[in-house]
């Protein structure tokens, strides 16, 4: 990192709603060591060059989630972004740091989002409390302690909005929870002293816009600062709504993901002609029918270019190189308990990268144990 | 270079010209593929989002078969595979003990998994491998004056460290080298490296369709002849359902999506025909036009 002053020039995205104008980019020209953080430059500027600069911000230190803006594209907090680091990235070798206000929310003022309007409601949305156990338990709630290590990654959120800025289901869908939220969620459906974890989970299926909205994009895992990996919250959200709890939700998420499964277990390769019927539940079903015949148009021109064929559609051309696949299905879905590996909680083996994307200090390491897994319980039966 | 080749599922489904086209190109760049045919499906993330044991096991379980091959490394044609297959060979490889206990369970097929295996993209194996300068000299018929923009598909761009992308691999700049390498102009417009909304065309349609639209309506924008993408995932929700999301948009579009084998292809001297392009949902009319010209100014 460069220790002597440099010049960066910062390009900061303005916009004052009382004034009229549209929103313009300004250029400015800072000198500040390179290890020095962007929000120090923009605080710089504010005291000395322009006192009508806009920047929402408290620790300084990543801590209290206020900083969060766009530099050069890509979300993260101010105080945590280096400035040598963001002239390196740069758009085509420029040089020139671009800041902009957070996506997917309205602007106040420059560099200032509404975190009220959207990512607060959100959060507030997923009842984001623990709800206790009745009767209250006279002494404080005492849980195995590996319980509470699974839900450590999605603690570690500062609420900083990055993910929601740039969640691209957001993006067409403003009424999405959102990464940030549904990570919240999770935070209490795997803490054992919450009571709601069918009703948690049943609401965020049954939602339009909850957790089968996602279109895991992996957007929120790479614009986190704090290794929350909300995406990855989400299909813990999805593997307990639909493959524990069995919560069959209207929007066909968990039946979507079982045809899926299913579909490979016969054919060993996706048969796609049964897979979009079997996700409204078959192709004779009421649900699949609208949506057939919604899609008519495509499919009857894919047959007429012979991108499908009826022989492939109908036939299962595969399927024969696949006999002894089930057993292998079998085998693991039969077992007691789901076996999930998380790397954030259980860290590498041999040496290998010891991080996981920008988790920092939050990683917990949880010994030399070597196989950590969670064991969720199954309530009904094994298998559907 | 002999490779052992996952054509995954879509590539030899829904979108036949995808393996097709890297069939006929793969000669033409010295590649030989030995194609893992016991292989089944990466789980495209919806088996690990069922049962994630599930998911890193058939995924080891191809690993397994590509490791018994003698090629010198694994290819995939599928951005989506890339992505799911990277996530769960991270995990496999993060954990001697979990390894073990996936293994255990291939060992009623007689398969084992190792530890460190490379498995490549074929976009990112025409970089790293083969090498731009290589596959420059090979064009036949350089891609000038037409207007390509890059479409990458989620699962092959993040996340970038589990992807390994830094600055000695920028592997979210690859598809616009090759498209430079291979004589065309790379048209650079919002959708680049968005989410073509696939995974959750059951659920939310009209999001996911919007996706599509919106990215596909900024590249028309942006004057694009065509688009090019790695994922046959996205060339469904790009091209097989562009008609349908049209209606969603409110606007035509008309943009021709193509598969990065095809449009290498074509830049080698393959004719679009060849290449499987009538069989696409939007015919690549402005990519045969193109094809047309160039030909009638050589001759
Ligand atoms: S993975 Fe899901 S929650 Fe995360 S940014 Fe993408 S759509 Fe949003
Ligand atoms: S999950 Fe990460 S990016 Fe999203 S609000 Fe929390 S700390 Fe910020
Ligand atoms: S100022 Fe607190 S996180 Fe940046």
């Amino acid at each position: 990192m460069i220790k002597s002053p440099l010049q960066y020039t910062l390009r900061l995205r303005r916009f004052n709603p009382e004034s009229g104008e549209m929103p313009y980019w300004q250029d400015f020209k800072v000198e500040l060591e390179g290890h020095r953080s962007v929000l120090d430059a923009i605080l710089k500027l504010r005291d000395e060059v322009d006192g009508s600069i806009g920047i929402r911000c408290s620790c300084r230190q990543a801590i209290c989630g206020s900083c969060g803006v766009r530099i050069n594209d890509k979300p993260g907090l101010a105080c945590h972004t280096h400035l040598e680091r963001a002239a390196q990235a740069a758009r085509e070798g420029s040089r020139v740091i671009q800041v902009e206000p957070m996506g997917n929310m309205p602007v106040m003022k420059d560099l200032i989002v509404d975190m009220d309007a959207v990512h607060w409601k959100k959060v507030h949305r997923v009842t984001p409390w623990l709800i206790n156990r009745q009767p209250t338990p006279e002494r404080e709630h005492i849980v195995p302690r590996q319980s509470m290590i699974d839900v450590t990654q999605t603690m570690a959120c500062i609420q900083c909005g990055a993910c929601v800025s740039d969640c691209l289901s957001m993006e067409v869908d403003p009424e999405f929870i959102g990464p940030a939220a549904l990570a919240k969620a999770y935070r209490f459906v795997g803490d054992p002293r919450d009571a709601w974890h069918y009703e948690r989970l049943k609401d965020l299926s049954e939602d339009p816009h909850g957790l089968y909205d996602c279109s895991h994009c992996w957007m929120c895992i790479d614009a986190c600062p704090k290794g929350v990996a909300p995406m990855s919250q989400i299909m813990r959200l999805r593997r307990l709504a639909g493959s524990d709890h069995h919560i069959e939700d209207h929007n066909n998420g968990h039946r979507h993901e079982h045809a899926f499964t299913e579909n490979i277990r016969r054919n060993g390769l996706l048969h796609e002609a049964d897979v979009l019927p079997d996700s409204y539940g078959g192709k004779l079903n009421p649900r699949a029918v609208p949506v057939l015949l919604y899609s008519l148009p495509v499919i009857l021109r894919a047959l007429a270019r012979r991108k499908i064929t009826f022989g492939n559609a109908l036939l299962h051309p595969h399927r024969r190189r696949f006999k002894g696949l089930h057993r292998l299905f079998d085998s693991i879905q039969r077992r007691e308990s789901r076996y999930e590996l998380n790397l954030y909680v259980s860290g590498y083996d041999s040496g290998e990268p010891a991080e996981v994307a920008g988790s920092g200090p939050a990683m917990v390491a949880t010994g030399a144990s070597g196989l950590d897994t969670t064991h969720a319980p199954r309530r009904q039966g094994e298998d559907r | 270079m002999r490779v052992a080749y996952w054509p995954g599922c879509v590539s030899r489904g829904f979108t036949p010209e995808l393996h097709g086209s890297m069939a006929k190109v793969a000669p033409l760049l010295d590649i030989e593929l030995i194609e893992l045919d016991r292989a089944a499906c990466c789980g495209a993330g919806v088996i690990a989002e069922h049962n994630q044991e599930l998911a890193d096991t058939l995924n080891a379980r191809t690993f397994a078969l590509a490791q018994q091959t003698d090629g010198e490394l694994m290819m995939n044609i599928c951005s989506t595979c890339q992505g799911a297959q990277t996530e769960c060979q991270q995990r496999l490889d993060a954990n001697d003990a979990y390894r073990d206990h996936v293994n255990a369970t291939l060992a009623g097929e007689d398969l084992r998994y190792e530890r460190g295996l490379t498995n490549k993209n074929f976009l990112w194996l025409l970089v790293e491998e083969i090498g731009l300068a290589a596959l420059q000299a090979k064009v036949a018929r350089p891609l000038s004056n037409l207007r390509v923009g890059p479409f990458y598909g989620c699962y092959i761009v993040r996340p970038m460290d589990q992807l390994a992308i830094d600055d000695e691999h920028p592997r979210h700049r690859y598809l616009q080298w090759v498209i430079e390498a291979l004589g065309g102009t790379v048209v650079d417009y919002a959708g680049v490296y968005k989410c073509c909304g696939f995974p959750i065309i059951t659920m939310n349609r009209d999001a996911s369709l919007r996706q599509a639209g919106r990215h596909l309506g900024d590249a028309l924008d942006a004057d694009a002849d065509c688009l090019v993408t790695p994922c046959p995932l996205c060339h469904l929700n790009l091209d097989l359902q562009q008609p349908l999301a049209e209606r969603v948009v409110g606007r035509k579009l008309g943009m021709p999506v193509l598969h990065l084998p095809q449009l290498v292809g074509l830049a080698l001297g393959l004719e679009p025909r060849q290449l499987g392009m009538s069989k696409h949902i939007v015919r690549p009319a402005s990519v045969i036009d193109w094809a047309t010209a160039v030909i009638g100014a050589s001759t």
